[in-house]
């Protein structure tokens, strides 16, 4: 006998008034993407912050150059270049404070970098020496993530558990433009949403994934118009525009901090190098249209804003082209050393205790290479990472 | 269940080409036969092996989807239910796993949960397993995922032939088939006969790719050149190795694996996934059920170690290569302790054995 053959029994409660939005911020404030550069507001622009970007901007260009040329010599396994993405990779680094979390995605080394992470060790997961070789703790810069938008909802928990816990800290999570189609991308908004999460959603529009374009991946307005849908304020940005991006983010992650949710941020950028050395970019794309881009150039933006404001002169820029050299050389001389590794270390970190099977796998591994060593030079000897 | 293969002239083909071909033929011969997944349709796929479909067949019917493989994999089991046979290509081994979802709860059990009314002819193209110098998430071997899913076929192939009759044979398969490719054979290549019609064997039938009297090595796709190589090694220490090709891994041919140990007494099974829960010990457990008063000695497994897969620059460590078939053949004749702890782990049974083994100080085979 069912509920509804007795009337009686039956008594539905009504649904709860459905609660609209208290938030008064219009959740797209603006189709068009936000620009500071070559607007009045420019002006306004502090000096000293103008300048702290040059100099990261610049050290960052050097970066991807150097890295990139680390492929070409094997140094590098392989780099996802975030060449004409700089301005989004060092504002998301330098919107964040200290104790912070950054969750980058494989192609955010830069970003890493510019936190604070030694540049060698940043690049091991790309190296192929280890799949992370820092402490995610020390700068509080979560382990590249290499599949697709999973490192989105992790950015949610973490966020999450810090509010919970009392603390006042800010996740910040990028992705790609075609990290967006995944469905963590989209259940770690909804989550965010839902539970109000101090998280920043950062998604690097660099117009393709791999030789997908934007066309393919969405027939939305923008990526911002995706937060409209989950009820949090989505904002679009010039990503060229660094310090466009900075204060968009800067912003974003202070109403994070305040208890005001999250908010996802369209930083409209481009590729100009291809998906990664491995890649063939002719196949997908035209001289013309990289060329466009080419003259909106995040580092030439800012150089030339620091010129026409009159902020900066001959010295100084080379001072600051002397420092992004110094630290490519550095870089490149601590990458040509071939790193010390330890093939026992296999077995180490697998679980918190080593288990019996590992341990005997351990014994294998250890007596192939003891018998490798005692065979003598015919095979090499031991050394890793030398015949690559 | 043999697949008629039309193919031109014995010509150089690497393994990329004969699956790119097996896909051009396919959809030539079936307008039903889609293909779709990430980067598939201008560029051809990262590994090229869809190159061309896009210009040839149009866009609708080798599709770049946005970049969510459940998605990709979700709409394939719709396009299957109108009637379609969709080729989905999952980008790298660890980049299917968002598309398990769709794979296990749905394409695996749609026949069996509809009564036959839904069959699901999908084809899963992943590439997979290591060797290539790939970073995080690009060398998994996830066999034994796919094998312990019931309503799905597995196969892997290991030559140029083998790749363009298996993708045929999968494709036309009313079943949904895992079709695993292994990477580091993509550019292997063989004076192959593309434009003979030609009788390749189905899904579910291994193959003897070397006569041997005195063991048989068990393997499939990326290991097989490794045991190949071991066996020709192994003859210098006057030992006769027998090499099967199991090409279908579900199901799995159990006669051909049989009537192979039964003859030689003896059996090794190499792979490179992991040897806990791996393939290994299904053949292992079956071999032992169905030959066990032919065995001379237990049926040892040589397979990647149980751990993560390793950054590329210890990857070999981790790969099971020909030095350590030749050691767990060593040890098929060794009055070894096998009530050991590991006995019955190819990577197990000691490290003084294996040092032996491996430096050829003791016996061996080296
Ligand atoms: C889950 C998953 N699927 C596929 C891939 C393979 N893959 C690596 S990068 C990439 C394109 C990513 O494009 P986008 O998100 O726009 O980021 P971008 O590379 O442009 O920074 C693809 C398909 C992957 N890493 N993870």
């Amino acid at each position: 006998m069912t509920v509804l053959e007795q009337p009686g029994a039956y008594r539905p409660t009504p649904p709860p008034a459905w609660q609209p939005r208290t938030d008064p911020a219009p959740l797209l404030p603006d189709d068009e993407p936000y620009r500071l550069l070559g607007t009045p507001a420019a002006d306004a622009l502090d000096p000293e912050r103008l300048r702290l970007l040059h100099g990261h901007l610049v050290r960052g260009r050097r970066y991807n150059t150097q890295a990139t040329a680390l492929t070409r010599q094997g140094r590098l396994a392989v780099y996802p270049s975030s060449t004409g993405q700089e301005a989004c990779e060092i504002a998301a680094a330098l919107a964040l404070e200290d104790r912070d979390w950054l969750f980058p995605s494989y192609r955010d080394t830069l970003a890493a970098v510019t936190r604070g992470l030694d540049p060698v060790q940043a690049l091991t997961l790309l190296r192929g020496d280890w799949h992370t070789g820092y402490d995610p703790h020390e700068h509080r810069v979560a382990p590249l993530a290499t599949p697709l938008a999973t490192q989105l909802p992790h950015a949610v928990g973490l966020a999450h558990a810090a509010r919970l816990k009392g603390d006042d800290v800010v996740a910040l999570a990028m992705v790609g433009d075609g990290g967006t189609s995944e469905g963590d991308f989209h259940e770690a908004l909804n989550f965010a949403a839902v539970w109000r999460a101090p998280v920043v959603f950062l998604v690097q529009n660099n117009g393709f994934a791999i030789s997908v374009p934007l066309s393919k991946q969405t027939v939305a307005p923008s990526l911002a118009h995706k937060a409209v849908g989950y009820g949090m304020p989505g904002r679009l940005v010039d990503g060229n525009d660094a310090p466009a991006v900075l204060e968009v983010l800067t912003e974003a992650v202070r109403r994070a901090r305040a208890g005001g949710g999250p908010t996802l941020v369209e930083a409209v950028t481009y590729r100009l190098d291809a998906h990664t050395n491995a890649d063939d970019a002719t196949r997908y794309r035209s001289d013309a249209e990289v060329a466009a881009w080419r003259s909106h150039d995040p580092v030439e933006l800012v150089e030339r804003e620091l010129v026409r404001r009159d902020l900066v002169d001959a010295d100084g820029l080379a001072a600051v082209r002397e420092a992004a050299e110094r630290m490519a050389a550095d870089l490149r001389e601590r990458m040509n050393e071939d790193p010390a590794l330890d093939p026992m270390e296999l077995f180490d970190h697998v679980y918190a205790r080593r288990t019996a099977r590992l341990r005997e796998q351990a014994e294998l591994l250890r007596a192939e290479l003891a018998a490798a060593a005692a065979d003598g030079s015919a095979h090499g000897g031991e050394r890793e990472g030398t015949d690559r | 269940m043999t697949t008629a293969v039309a193919t031109t002239g014995r010509k150089p083909a690497t393994m990329s080409q004969a699956l790119n071909r097996a896909l051009r033929d396919a959809m030539a011969d079936d307008p039903a036969v889609h293909v779709l997944g990430e980067d598939v349709g201008t560029l051809g796929g990262v590994f090229r092996i869809t190159d061309g479909l896009a210009k040839e067949f149009g866009e609708d019917r080798c599709t770049d989807t946005p970049l969510a493989e459940a998605g990709i994999l979700g709409t394939a089991v719709g396009m299957a239910m109108y009637g379609l046979r969709p080729v989905v290509e999952m980008q790298f081994d660890a980049f299917a796993y968002p598309a398990l979802e769709q794979l296990i709860s749905h394409v695996s059990r749609m026949r069996n949960r509809t009564r036959g009314a839904l069959p699901m002819p999908i084809t899963v193209r992943v590439p997979y397993g290591g060797g290539i110098g790939g970073v995080e998430h690009h060398s998994d071997s996830s066999e034994a995922l796919y094998m312990a899913t019931p309503g799905l076929h597995v196969v892997t192939p290991a030559t140029v032939a083998d790749a363009y009759g298996l993708l045929r044979a999968a494709i036309a398969s009313d079943d949904p088939v895992v079709f695993l490719e292994p990477k580091r054979l993509y550019w292997s290549k063989a004076d192959w006969e593309p434009d003979r019609p030609e009788e390749v064997p189905g899904i579910g039938t291994a193959v003897v790719r070397r006569r041997g009297t005195s063991a048989t090595l068990i393997t499939y796709g990326p290991s097989l050149p490794v045991c190949l190589e071991a066996a020709e090694a192994a003859t210098a220490e006057g030992w006769d190795l027998e090499v099967v090709d199991l090409r279908s891994l579900v199901p799995l041919d159990e006669e051909t694996v049989c009537a192979s140990v039964r003859r030689t007494g003896r059996a090794v099974v190499v792979h490179e996934a992991t040897g806990f829960g791996g393939p290994g010990g299904e053949l292992a457990a079956r071999i032992t059920e169905r030959c066990f008063h032919h065995l001379e000695a237990p049926v040892l497994r040589v397979t990647g170690f149980d751990i993560p897969y390793p950054p590329p620059m210890l990857e070999k460590h981790h790969l099971p290569g020909v030095d350590r078939v030749l050691d767990a053949v060593a040890r098929l004749q060794w009055e070894a302790d096998w009530t050991s702890p590991g006995s019955g782990s190819g990577v197990s049974q000691g490290s003084a054995q294996g040092a032996r083994g491996v430096s050829g100080a003791q016996g061996g085979v080296r």
